[in-house]
């Protein structure tokens, strides 16, 4: 399941963030960010629409594009019906596509909008995926005012947008490859310790990846998970080694981690996650290392946790999936 | 899927909990906020002149009101993370779960949002008290014989 490209560059990217994000080491590679959660609207999910909204905006005027010059907009959040998405990019491009893969989408919609670029259906496309703390607390936990104590495995979803647009127009990056992940179930059932629910399926994709096409971790600069926390790295870097004698130890960070100062941002537990947080440190500041090249090969596999809390009272186990993609600088 | 290898390697990477800190912190304030309960029954006897229940009212009343306020202006979430579940377990967690679900659908309307949701939490709270209630009240009944 692993597909190569040959005329799939990055265009530009836009990067929205919450103030938790704010606060962290990535501020300066992001193109705004918030002071608080509404965004100026009168309630969370409106403000993840209006995050939405303007991130496009500000993507179409970067661009120097009008609204109906994008072939495809890819859209995903957390929210039931991905209804951020689907309000959010109302008006904007020709075609539409809703995805969810949960925290997996960053990636996954890469990998759709790649392909349709690869083979010549499309000429652009922009990926987009947002995510709002207070939301998907509201959604899949408790009500957001309502203060529960969380154990240190669980993880803090993070707050913005961020938007990709992909295109067969050359530029200095390019997406070199991308490996499909599929949904593994591992018996793993809880919601407080989303790392140890993705682990598997990031493990999974990761060693795919090198199999199918023959590479070592060495061969990229840099390899990242998407929001497994500190715990579910350092389960993914032991099982790697362990089992399939892939060394992680040199080359390997999860994106949760590094969109928060952990040590000094204790509300957030183990680290960030939500689509948003990939999307976040890929978008914002892999993208800016790439354009930059301080770094070369870039592999990047999106964990995403399925988790629907009705299955889990139903005493169902939480499947998980990852997705990889290779960023290249040219 | 089964794999005991990674039941093991994730189980080493499992972070330590410090329950038994938390446990004392819990005891420590919900042992506080009944005495301070106690203090409010004492004032409400001796200087305003009411009667025991009557008073114990009124604390309850109050400490539903200081809750719900603090909740409303965000700073009980925060408190439980400090003082962990010795706010949750007295009646300031009950109130703190109502005005909680309240605010949160508050603007889905007074029906859809406040009505249908404001027992969300405290749903569990009330239909296990008064099935208990009425448990240990016939327990009471036919064992002790006592109306």
């Amino acid at each position: 399941m692993t597909f190569k490209y040959k005329n799939v560059y990055v265009e530009d990217t836009v990067t929205f963030a919450g103030p938790y994000e704010k606060k962290g080491p990535l501020k300066k590679y992001f193109d705004k960010t918030f002071n608080d959660l509404y965004f100026g609207a009168d309630s969370f999910e409106k403000a993840e629409i209006k995050a939405i909204r303007d991130n496009l905006n500000l993507m179409f005027k970067k661009l120097g594009k009008k609204k109906d010059d994008i072939d495809l907009i890819i859209g995903s959040d957390l929210l039931n019906q991905i209804s951020a998405s689907t309000y959010g990019c109302e008006g904007y491009g020709n075609g539409f596509i809703g995805i969810y893969g949960a925290c997996s989408s960053s990636v996954l919609g890469m990998i759709i909008a790649s392909n349709f670029i690869e083979y010549n259906q499309i000429s652009n496309a922009i990926c987009l995926v947002s995510s709002h703390n207070m939301t998907s607390e509201k959604q899949f936990r408790n009500p957001t005012e309502y203060g529960a104590p969380k154990p240190r495995s669980a993880t803090f979803t993070a707050t913005g947008a961020a938007s990709i647009c992909l295109s067969s127009q050359k530029t200095d990056v390019r997406v070199e490859c991308s490996t499909l992940g599929r949904i593994i179930d591992y018996g793993e059932n809880n919601p407080n310790d989303m790392g140890r629910v993705m682990a598997p399926a990031a493990i999974d994709t990761l060693r795919k990846h090198f199999e199918e096409t023959g590479r070592t971790p060495d061969y990229y600069d840099l390899i990242l998970t998407g929001d497994l926390g500190e715990y579910g790295k350092e389960i993914v870097k032991d099982y790697m080694s362990i089992k399939y004698n892939y060394d992680l130890s040199k080359n390997y960070n999860d994106c949760g981690v590094m969109l928060y100062d952990l040590t000094k941002q204790k509300e957030v537990l183990a680290g960030g996650s939500g689509p948003v947080c990939s999307a976040l440190v890929n978008y914002g500041y892999i993208y800016d290392q790439l354009k930059k090249k301080k770094l070369k090969r870039v592999l990047l596999v999106a964990t995403g946790a399925l988790f629907c809390p009705l299955l889990v009272y139903q005493k169902e186990n939480i499947n998980s999936i990852a997705h990889a993609i290779s960023l290249e600088a040219i | 899927m089964e794999d005991k290898l990674y039941k093991k390697i994730a189980d080493s990477h499992k972070p330590k909990e410090t329950k038994l800190k938390n446990l004392i912190i819990a005891f420590v304030v919900g042992g506080l906020i009944g005495c301070f309960g106690e203090i409010i029954i004492e004032i409400m006897c001796s200087f305003f002149h009411k009667s025991r229940a009557q008073a114990q009212v009124f604390m309850s009343v109050f400490f539903i009101f200081i809750a719900s306020l603090l909740t409303s202006l965000g700073f009980f979430d925060k408190l439980v993370n400090k003082c962990k579940c010795g706010l949750l377990i007295p009646i300031t967690g009950f109130a703190h779960s109502m005005t909680s679900a309240a605010l949160d659908y508050r603007k889905e309307g007074l029906i859809y949002g406040i009505g249908s949701n404001i027992f969300k939490l405290a749903g569990s709270v009330i239909l296990y008290g008064v099935v208990s209630t009425w448990l240990f009240g016939m327990i009471r009944y036919f064992i002790g014989g006592v109306l």
